[in-house]
Order: C-alpha cells, then structure tokens, then sequence
C-alpha cells in the first residue's frame, strides 16, 4: 500500500510541475536566481542519489561491485558512449566483478 | 542536425524534424528497459512499475523513486526526492509554452511529455512548425517505447528472478551518473555536486532513509549563496570583472 501512495504523491506532483510550466505567464519563474536554483537542484539530486545507490546497502556504506560498474559508465562517459552502452558498461562490468569475487 | 536538411525558407524540412525527433525518443525510449529492470529488481510488482512510466513518465524520478523505496524509505520521503527531481521540467514547460503556442484546452495533455529530451529537441528546431513536430514526435515515440519497454523489462526482472547477480542494480546509479554528466560543467556545479555527495554518503547512517537525498539537495541553495557572497566580496575590492571572467 505504501508503494502505491508514493506512486499517487510522485505521479500527482511530477504532472503538476510539467503543467505549471505550461500555464503560467513568461517572466514568472525568469528571475536569474530562480533559475539558478532550478539547474542547481538536479546537479545536488543526482550526485546524491549516484553517490547512494553506488555504495548503500540499506542504511550502510560499502564498497562492492557496484562500484566497478560506476567506474566503467564513468570511462564510457568520457569516451562519449551513447547512453544505453553507457549503462551497459555499468551492467556488464558489475556482473563480471560480482562472478569472479562472489561478492 | 544536417546542413542539407534545410528547405529554401530557411526553415528545416519536416522530414528532417521527424527523423532527429525518432532518434531521440528510439534511444532513450529503449532505456525504459533499465527502468523496468531496475524497478522489479527493486520489489515493485509489474503493476506498480508500469503504472510510475505511465503516470510519472520523468526518467530520473522514476528512477530515484524506487531507489529510495528499495532503502526502506517512507513513500512521502520517497516521493518527495522524487519530486524535487521534476521539478526542472517547469522550467522546460516555461521555455516550450512561448515557442509552441499551444492553445490552452491543449495544454493538460501536452504537460505530460516536457521532459528533458522532448525539450532538447524541441528547442533546437528553427521555426514554430518544426518545434511543434519535433515535440509531438518525440514525445509521442518515447512515450510509446519508454512504457513499452518498462513492461518487457518488468517481466524480464521477474523471469530472470536474482537481478543483482545480473549486475542489474547498478543500471539505476549509471542512469544517474549519465543524466548528471553534462550538467557538471563550472566550478559552482562541481561543487555542488561534491558537497551533495558528502552530504548523501554521511548522512546515510544517522537519518531515515530518503531523507539523506533530501539534505543533500540543500547543497544547491547553500553553494549558490555561498557563490553570492564571494562575489558580493570581489565587487567591493574592485575585482568584479576578473570575477565575472571565470564564469
């Protein structure tokens, strides 16, 4: 049930957002330090949330084939990899690691 | 976009449009399938995974949705670092809303497709016929493939059972750490980015889960203030246009 109340709140506010957008006048949110804040926040969401699901195990931190997965996105990155190969990287990279360490 | 695509008017033929639209909405409507993968792997029934790309249809809070629900987050901390992450596409709508002028009976249904890439596309058309193509064929194509995809990677997390041994979750950090790449670009977005992580990865012991990300967004406001004031500082020293160089 919680589940299905996080996806009501998340689906509600995501599409009040978008709409928002739409329907306010120009020049509402153009003050440059709105905006600001508007291109900030996803840079701080993003590397939090990388961080995290890179080395948390629930509420611990830990370091395990993940992270050589984060590694090879991160090489794949620089190289300009399409996106999907991207993730690919990170997939294959962790699977590998996780086979030969057991880890 | 190629130079040949480009029609006498100036304006860019509609075919052209059509085809760098279906590029962006096939490549990245493919990748509903780490979504769907990712969301299962996480605990979420087939259901509840096609039901987020259906009605969220944001990638990144999809995504950290069920990042955060997987960590035994409550669902309103969940949603709300969920949220905070859709919050860009305001942003996006304000922009899309002057050059598509959509007539506003219209609006209700186009809001669900500003996302980042439908914006990406949309903005670099040249005249108002070929942003609105541009928008509804990449809108309408990845839409289509992203909740497409979700479901065959749901059921694909669910046949193949243990997705972790797959190197499965780390699709959700990768998918992160991609979106996060090109808007890493000036010292203030670097650290951002840095303080975000220390604040994420220390506070993860000592808060409940979901909470940490939410904290950690707070490295926005703080380095953008910190920014103002460093600069308030080298007007007053007369330093202003050295300042505003490195910028």
């Amino acid at each position: 049930m919680n589940i299905w109340i996080a996806i009501g709140v998340t689906a509600v506010g995501c599409y009040a957002v978008k709409l928002i957008g739409l329907l306010i006048p120009a020049g509402a949110l153009e003050r440059p330090l709105v905006q600001r804040l508007a291109a900030l926040l996803p840079v701080a969401l993003l590397a939090a949330l990388t961080a995290q699901q890179t080395f948390a195990d629930g509420r611990l931190l830990v370091l395990d084939a993940r992270a050589a997965g984060l590694a090879a996105a991160a090489v794949a990155l620089l190289l300009r990899a399409p996106f999907l190969l991207v993730v690919a990287a990170a997939v294959l990279v962790t699977a590998g690691v996780r086979a030969m360490t057991g880890g | 976009m190629r130079a040949d695509a480009y029609g006498d008017d100036g304006g860019k033929s509609d075919a052209a449009v059509v085809r760098d639209a279906l590029g962006v909405g096939v490549a990245v409507g493919l990748s509903g399938f780490a979504f769907g993968v990712t969301s299962a792997g996480s605990g979420l029934t087939v259901l509840q995974t096609c039901a987020l790309s259906l009605l969220v249809f944001t990638g990144a809070s999809q995504f950290a949705l069920v990042g955060a629900l997987a960590g035994g987050g409550n669902p309103f901390t969940a949603a709300a670092g969920a949220f905070f992450l859709g919050v860009r596409n305001a942003f996006y709508g304000l922009r899309l809303s002057q050059l598509l002028a959509l007539p506003r009976a219209v609006r209700p249904f186009a809001a669900q497709w500003v996302i980042d890439e439908t914006t990406a596309v949309a903005l670099a058309q040249p005249t108002r016929r070929s942003v609105r193509i541009g928008f509804t064929v990449t809108g309408l194509s990845l839409y289509v493939l992203w909740n497409l995809t979700t479901l065959l990677g749901a059921l694909g997390a669910e046949a193949i059972g243990d997705t972790d041994a797959w190197g499965l979750d780390a699709a959700g950090p990768a998918v992160f750490l991609a979106l996060l790449a090109p808007m890493v670009r000036t010292a203030l977005e670097r650290v951002v980015a840095a303080l975000a992580v220390v604040l994420g990865l220390g506070l993860l012991p000592v808060l409940p889960g979901g909470v940490p990300v939410l904290v950690a967004a707070l490295a926005a406001p703080v380095a953008l203030w910190a920014d103002g004031r460093r600069r308030a500082r080298t007007k007053t020293v007369g330093g202003r246009d050295a300042a505003e160089g490195k910028r």
